[in-house]
C-alpha cells in the first residue's frame, strides 16, 4: 500500500542550513549532507532543501550542497528556491536533486512550469503555493509571502497541474509559524482540485496535525520543519502516533547493522 | 549496511568496464551511478556502443516519457547495441523507465515501439479515484527468488514515481508485486534481465541492497 510521505524541510542560506536545528548528536547542525543522513536514518521519507541565499553571487554554495548532498543520501530530495528558468531545473537535477520547486517563477511566467515537464518529465516539477484565506477561498502570495499575486489559489493549482506539474507544495500563510495545525479546509480543496500529490505545509504543531492533514485534509505527505529541527518530536514518534492512528506509513528501519 | 565504496574497477581508458550505466540522456543518471558506488561498484556511465559491447553488466536507467526515451536511444545508435548486449546473456538491469522500454509497447503519448526484449506491454493506471502518478514509498511482495533479491525482505519498501505500468505477457516474468489500486508486477526478470518499475537508488539501504546484489551477480557472471 502506498504509505504517506513525512517530509523535513530545511532552509539553506550560503550552503549552510540555517534556523536552528538542535540535536545533541550532530557535531555541525548547518552542515546538511549530516542532517539529510541524520534524518534518512530516522525515517524521513523524503527531504526538502528551500535556498534562501539572497545574493546571486552565492549560487555556487547551494551547487555544492546538493552535489554533496546526492553524494550520500539515497532518499528523494527537493530543491526550490532560486529556480528562475529550465537552466536552473537542469542544474540541480544533474547535481543529483530530484525534483525542483517553483513558485514566485512560475507565478511571474507560467510557461516555466510547462517547459520544465516537458524536457525533464511532471514527476520533477513541484509547484509551491503559498495561500493565504480572502474571502471564501485562497489568494496566492509570491516572493517568500510577501506579496499578493492577486490570484485565486484553487485556481492556480488546477492551472499549474494542466502546465504539467507532478505535485504541489501548499503553504497555508495563516497557519505558518504558528503550530496550531494545517488549514484543512485549503488542503482539502487542494486536494480535490487536483489529481497530482499535495503536500502539506505550514502549522505542523505535532503528529495529531499531521494526522488531520493526511484524513481530513486528504494530503498525500506532510511537511514540517521546526517541530524536528528543535526535536519536539522526531520522525519515528511522528510516524507511529500515524500508524496508530490507522494512516499508512513506511516504517522507520532499525539502525544499519552489518 | 555497511558497504564498501568505489572497489572494483577504477576506469582506466584501457580497462575493460565491468559495469555500464547506458547514458541516453536520462535525468537520473548520476545518481544510479553514486549509488551504485555507494553499493560496492564502480560503473561507467556512457553512451558508447563500443564500450556497451565491452561491459560485462549493464543497467538501463530512466525516467520521463517512452517516447522521449526510445527516441534518444536510436538518436544515439543504442537501441541495436543493447538487444545485442541482452542477448550476449550478459546481466542486465533496467530501472522506471529502463523497465519500460523492455516490453514489446507503451501506451504512452497515444502508443510507442519499445524494445520487445521482454513480451508484454505498459499501460497507464487510468485513476479516477486514485492519484497518478503512483508516487512514494510502497511495498515489493517477492514471487520467487533471484540473486537481485537475496537478503531483501518481503514487503520491503521502495520509492516509486510512474504513471504507467508493466503487464508483462507471461506471468512467469514476474519477481515483485505491488498494489496501487490493484496489484500490477513491480520486478520482472527472465534469464539475464532483471528489472524494478521503482528507483532503488532513492529507496535507502534496500536499494542499496538491490544494486549490491546486481553488482555481485555481474561479477560472478564475469568471472571476476
Amino acid at each position: 500500500m502506498l504509505t504517506k510521505r513525512i517530509i523535513p524541510c530545511f532552509d539553506v542560506d550560503r550552503g549552510r542550513v540555517v534556523k536552528g536545528v538542535s540535536f545533541v548528536e550532530l557535531r555541525d547542525a548547518g552542515d546538511p549532507v549530516e542532517l539529510a543522513r541524520l534524518y534518512d536514518a530516522e525515517g524521513a521519507d523524503e527531504l526538502v532543501f528551500l535556498d534562501i541565499t539572497a545574493s546571486s553571487d552565492d549560487r555556487a554554495t547551494v551547487y555544492d550542497m546538493v552535489a554533496a548532498t546526492a553524494d550520500q543520501v539515497f532518499i528523494p530530495f527537493t530543491v526550490g528556491g532560486g529556480i528562475r528558468a529550465t537552466v536552473d531545473m537542469k542544474i540541480m537535477l544533474e547535481l543529483g536533486a530530484d525534483k525542483v520547486s517553483v513558485n514566485t517563477a512560475a507565478v511571474a511566467s507560467p510557461e516555466l512550469v510547462n517547459e520544465g515537464a516537458w524536457r525533464f518529465g511532471s514527476q520533477c516539477i513541484v509547484v509551491a503555493i503559498d495561500a493565504k484565506r480572502a474571502g471564501d477561498g485562497w489568494e496566492v502570495y509570491t516572493h517568500g509571502g510577501r506579496t499578493p499575486a492577486g490570484i485565486d489559489a484553487i485556481a492556480w493549482a488546477r492551472e499549474v497541474v494542466e502546465r504539467g506539474a507532478g505535485e504541489l507544495l501548499v503553504t497555508s500563510m495563516d497557519a505558518d509559524g504558528r503550530q496550531r495545525g494545517y488549514d484543512l479546509a485549503l488542503l482539502r480543496a487542494m486536494s480535490e482540485a487536483v489529481n497530482v500529490p499535495v503536500i502539506a505545509s505550514g502549522g505542523a504543531g505535532g503528529p495529531a496535525h499531521m494526522a488531520e492533514a493526511l484524513t481530513e485534509g486528504r494530503a498525500d505527505a506532510v511537511l514540517a520543519a521546526s517541530i524536528f529541527h528543535f526535536g519536539t518530536h522526531s520522525i519515528r514518534e511522528v510516524k507511529e502516533a500515524l500508524a496508530a492512528r490507522g494512516i499508512p506509513v513506511r516504517p522507520v528501519e532499525p539502525p544499519a547493522g552489518g | 549496511m555497511t558497504v564498501a565504496r568505489g572497489r572494483a574497477y577504477t576506469g582506466t581508458v584501457s580497462a575493460q568496464p565491468l559495469l555500464v550505466v547506458v547514458d541516453y540522456d536520462a535525468g537520473n543518471l548520476r545518481s544510479v551511478e553514486r549509488a551504485l558506488a555507494h553499493a560496492g561498484m564502480a560503473a561507467t556511465v556512457s553512451a558508447d556502443p563500443a564500450e556497451l559491447a565491452r561491459a560485462r553488466g549493464a543497467i538501463l536507467p530512466g525516467v520521463g516519457a517512452a517516447s522521449d526515451t526510445m527516441a534518444k536511444l536510436r538518436a544515439r545508435g543504442l537501441e541495436g547495441p543493447l538487444r545485442e548486449f541482452i542477448a550476449s546473456g550478459r546481466p542486465f538491469l533496467g530501472v522506471c523507465m529502463g523497465l519500460q522500454a523492455l516490453l514489446d509497447r507503451s501506451e504512452e503519448g497515444g502508443g510507442q515501439e519499445c524494445l520487445g526484449v521482454l513480451p508484454g506491454e505498459v499501460r497507464h493506471f487510468g485513476f479516477e479515484r486514485l492519484k497518478v502518478p503512483h508516487m512514494g514509498w510502497n511495498q515489493v511482495a517477492w514471487t520467487r527468488e533471484h540473486p537481485i533479491m537475496a537478503g531483501i525482505a518481503d514487503g520491503a519498501w521502495f520509492y516509486f514515481v510512474h504513471s504507467f505500468y508493466p503487464a508483462p505477457a507471461d506471468p512467469a516474468l514476474t519477481l515483485g508485486e505491488t498494489t496501487y489500486g490493484f496489484t500490477f508486477p513491480s520486478v520482472l526478470a527472465r534469464g539475464n534481465v532483471a528489472a524494478t518499475q521503482f528507483h532503488p537508488e532513492k529507496s535507502g539501504a534496500a536499494g542499496l541492497r538491490l544494486y549490491a546484489n546486481f553488482a555481485g551477480w555481474v561479477r560472478e557472471a564475469a568471472g571476476a
